[in-house]
């Protein structure tokens, strides 16, 4: 048994963890848990930042250890692999051939399978959109045997983005993206306020990858950054992360460091600096590795702890483009108003998905995400003031995303899904999964378990 | 602050127990209640329908153990605290010596809150965190004329938790030991109540006490007797009234 929470930390339950590597071992945990009335969770790398992957009192199945690539061809550019293998296995071996994968996360962390069962965007998401669209292939264990699901199979669209629900994802067939070096050409734009903001996505519409840092207790000033693959780079760019930072303090100093700036003062003046850092760079054009520049999250190892024992949540709600310049200066209106302001705020531009996928978060517009130190010690306060921005979000026809979710509530999941989703997602669940086998803590909070016999 | 989230505590349809569940629950916490008399696990759980799950248990039938601890946990949905409050003390003459008695206060004090604890500590040494709670009494600190089957329960009871205290402690496992002094509640019935700590204050105390592994007693002159109890030598503990 194991004491299993996400990475925001903020929710922790206890299950039995089990680390299956094979279709004969997930039949051998199913019968099991048939046996003992037990319930199962999927679980990756757990870089979710509430609570999809894991389920209390249940069996919790750890899939990162079922990583092999099976099959590379850099001339096709399709890669083959097992669930747990991580968008930085495929990068460092795909990267030397010129290929880099289609959509990743700002973590180079997590699985395959992980990242598809959330359907995980990037920053290139108003153009290359979900990694959902970038399989060809998945193949999906239950109880009752494997299944080939291909793009055109309507289960294909409900067991990625399906958040662990309907199946466990054993196998993905991917399409690789072709890449003219390991490096881009990273442009700065210091951003006064929101109006700034919008410009800046605007004005960089054609980049390949777009994305703005925003100073959660100034009128929307921030840092927005686009970057073009650098057609004359380096194909042979050392891409590691550095381990100290410039070059001087080993990066494992520094959360402890974050963790004494980690109060409401203390980050005012950390996004202070940063924000005045913007005004210097802006305008100015610099190249950079792609690694570095994607997974800019990963740089300080455990950053996340600098929260404390509390943990992290993050809220990011995705708006309609016509809306979400007066929701997301409303949302940081109404934290302000609680002082309760995120310590963390970044944007990014989306459009409506190709494939109608089940638990779609994605829209033509924009989302904010936020991250908030948990404050048990406000009483109700803050989760008052994340039921009045869910409401705002909802009221302007905006959308949720499970991957970043630890507040919604059975009701605020209807309003974002609608009837015909929820029904759809029924129809599905008992139609894969007529046991209710597969669930999860989130399931649970969202009503989204059934019950069953 | 400790916020107990899932609690099971066994003995919980009198006394004690019974009222330690209505406290917890009282403050948001989902309690697994176990006892033999149906009645009033039903009683209590109607205090509190969504909070307090009733069992129906009987703590020398040692082989129901496992399985009523995994379904307790699931019901519940997890365990951070474990409360073991379930004990005899049948009357016993002081010129009776009842082996049979003997037998059913060491099965019940002292072997069921094994089988109970053993379970919590498996768990708890693997997620490392959770508290276990055993209900003591002063009258383990020594052996006297009046009740040497349940001086030797109470006494077992306390080394056996000091015992896992020090194998768990290191775990981030909290083990902790409450003696009380007498208490008015169906154990006593017997006796002249008057001057014993009502229930209701004894349950309070005991859930200030619950963070802090070691052993403690409710009242602080308890303490203090206790310690000069424990010193006397036992040769004039022997003329003694006690
Ligand atoms: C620093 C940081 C930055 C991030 N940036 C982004 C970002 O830019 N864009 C974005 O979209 N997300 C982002 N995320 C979120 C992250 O990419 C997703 O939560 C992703 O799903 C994590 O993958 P994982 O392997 O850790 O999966 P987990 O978090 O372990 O699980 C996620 C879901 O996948 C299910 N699952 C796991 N394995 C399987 C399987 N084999 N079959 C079926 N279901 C399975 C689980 O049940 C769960 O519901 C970020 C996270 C962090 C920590
Ligand atoms: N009262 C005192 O003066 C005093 C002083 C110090 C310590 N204590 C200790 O405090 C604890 C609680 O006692 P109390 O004073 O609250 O007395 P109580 O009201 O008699 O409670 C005893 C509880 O133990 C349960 N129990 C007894 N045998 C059981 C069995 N075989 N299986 C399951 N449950 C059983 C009883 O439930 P069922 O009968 O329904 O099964 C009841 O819930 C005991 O450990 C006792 O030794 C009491």
């Amino acid at each position: 048994m194991a004491s299993l929470q996400g990475f925001g930390g903020n929710c922790r339950s206890d299950g039995f963890l089990f680390h299956p590597t094979s279709t004969a071992d997930l039949h051998e945990v199913a019968d099991l848990a048939l046996q003992s009335g037990r319930k199962i969770a999927l679980r990756g790398s757990a870089r979710s930042y509430g609570d999809p992957a894991q389920a209390a009192e249940a069996f919790v199945l750890d899939l990162s250890q079922w990583n092999q690539i099976l099959d590379w061809n850099p001339e096709t550019g399709v890669l083959v692999a097992e669930p747990g293998v991580t968008l930085e296995q495929i990068w460092r071996l795909t990267l030397p051939d010129g290929y880099w994968p289609p959509v990743v996360s700002g973590t180079m962390r997590p699985t395959l399978a992980g990242a598809l069962a959330m359907n995980i965007h990037g920053k290139n998401a108003a153009d290359a959109g979900t990694l959902g669209e970038w399989v060809d292939r998945i193949d999906v264990w239950s109880p009752r045997g494997t299944h080939i699901l291909l793009p055109d199979d309507p289960d294909f669209a409900n067991v990625i983005s399906g958040a662990g629900l309907l199946g466990v994802i054993t196998q993905v067939t991917l399409r690789m993206k072709r890449v003219p070096s390991g490096e881009v050409d990273v442009k700065s734009l210091h951003a006064a306020d929101w109006a700034g903001q919008f410009a800046a996505f605007a004005e960089e519409e054609g980049a390949d990858y777009r994305v703005s840092w925003i100073d959660a207790f100034g009128q929307g000033r921030g840092h927005f950054h686009s970057a073009h693959y650098a057609e004359d780079g380096r194909k042979d760019r050392a891409q590691d992360l550095p381990s100290r930072i410039l070059g001087l303090w080993p990066k494992a100093w520094v959360w402890p460091i974050l963790r004494l700036l980690n109060t409401r003062g203390g980050m005012r003046s950390l996004n202070s600096v940063k924000a005045l850092g913007a005004k210097f760079a802006d305008n100015k054009v610099h190249r950079q590795g792609l690694v570095e520049f994607q997974f800019l999250l990963d740089y300080v190892p455990n950053w996340q702890r600098a929260y404390g024992a509390d943990g992290l949540l993050q809220f990011q709600p995705f708006v309609p483009k016509d809306h979400a310049r007066e929701v997301f200066q409303a949302l940081l209106a109404d934290a302000a108003d609680a002082r309760m302001e995120p310590f963390l705020a970044v944007m990014k531009r989306h459009r409506a998905d190709k494939l109608n996928w089940l638990f779609s978060y994605a829209l033509d517009g924009y989302s904010l995400a936020l991250d908030f130190k948990v404050q048990p010690a406000s009483g109700d306060q803050q989760k008052d003031l994340l039921r009045r921005m869910t409401e705002r979000v909802l009221d302007a026809g905006g959308r949720f995303y499970f991957a970043k979710d630890s507040v919604l509530s059975p009701s605020e999941v209807q309003r974002y899904l609608g009837e015909a989703t929820l029904a759809r997602y029924h129809e599905a669940k008992t139609r894969l999964d007529p046991n209710g086998l597969f669930t999860s803590d989130l399931a649970r909070r969202l009503g989204l378990e059934i019950r069953t016999p | 602050m400790n916020v107990w989230r899932h609690v099971i505590i066994i003995g919980a349809t009198s006394g004690l127990g019974a009222e330690l569940a209505k406290l917890l629950a009282a403050e948001g916490a989902r309690v697994a209640v176990m006892g033999r008399r149906e009645d009033k696990l039903n009683e209590l759980a109607a205090t509190s329908p969504d909070n307090i799950l009733p069992f129906w248990h009987d703590v020398t039938d040692l082989e129901s153990v496992p399985d009523l601890f995994a379904q307790a946990t699931q019901a519940l949905g997890g365990l951070d605290l474990l409360i073991y409050a379930a004990g005899v003390m049948p009357e016993v003459e002081l010129d009776e010596f009842d082996t049979s008695k003997d037998a059913l206060m060491m099965d019940t004090n002292v072997t069921g809150a094994m089988a109970w604890c053993n379970l919590a500590a498996t768990r708890f040494q693997s997620v490392g965190k959770g508290t276990i709670v055993g209900i003591g009494s002063v009258a383990g600190d020594r052996g006297r004329r009046g009740q040497p089957g349940y001086n030797a329960s109470k006494a077992a009871l306390a080394t056996y938790l000091e015992a896992l205290r020090n194998r768990l402690d290191r775990q981030g496992v909290t083990v902790v030991t409450i003696k009380p002094g007498p208490l008015a509640t169906e154990m006593t019935a017997h006796l002249d109540q008057s001057k014993m700590m009502p229930v209701e204050q004894a349950a309070q105390k005991c859930l200030g006490k619950m963070t802090r592994p070691g052993e403690h007693y409710l009242k602080i002159t308890h303490r203090l007797i206790f310690a000069v109890i424990r010193l006397i030598p036992g040769a004039i503990f022997r003329r003694l009234k006690l």
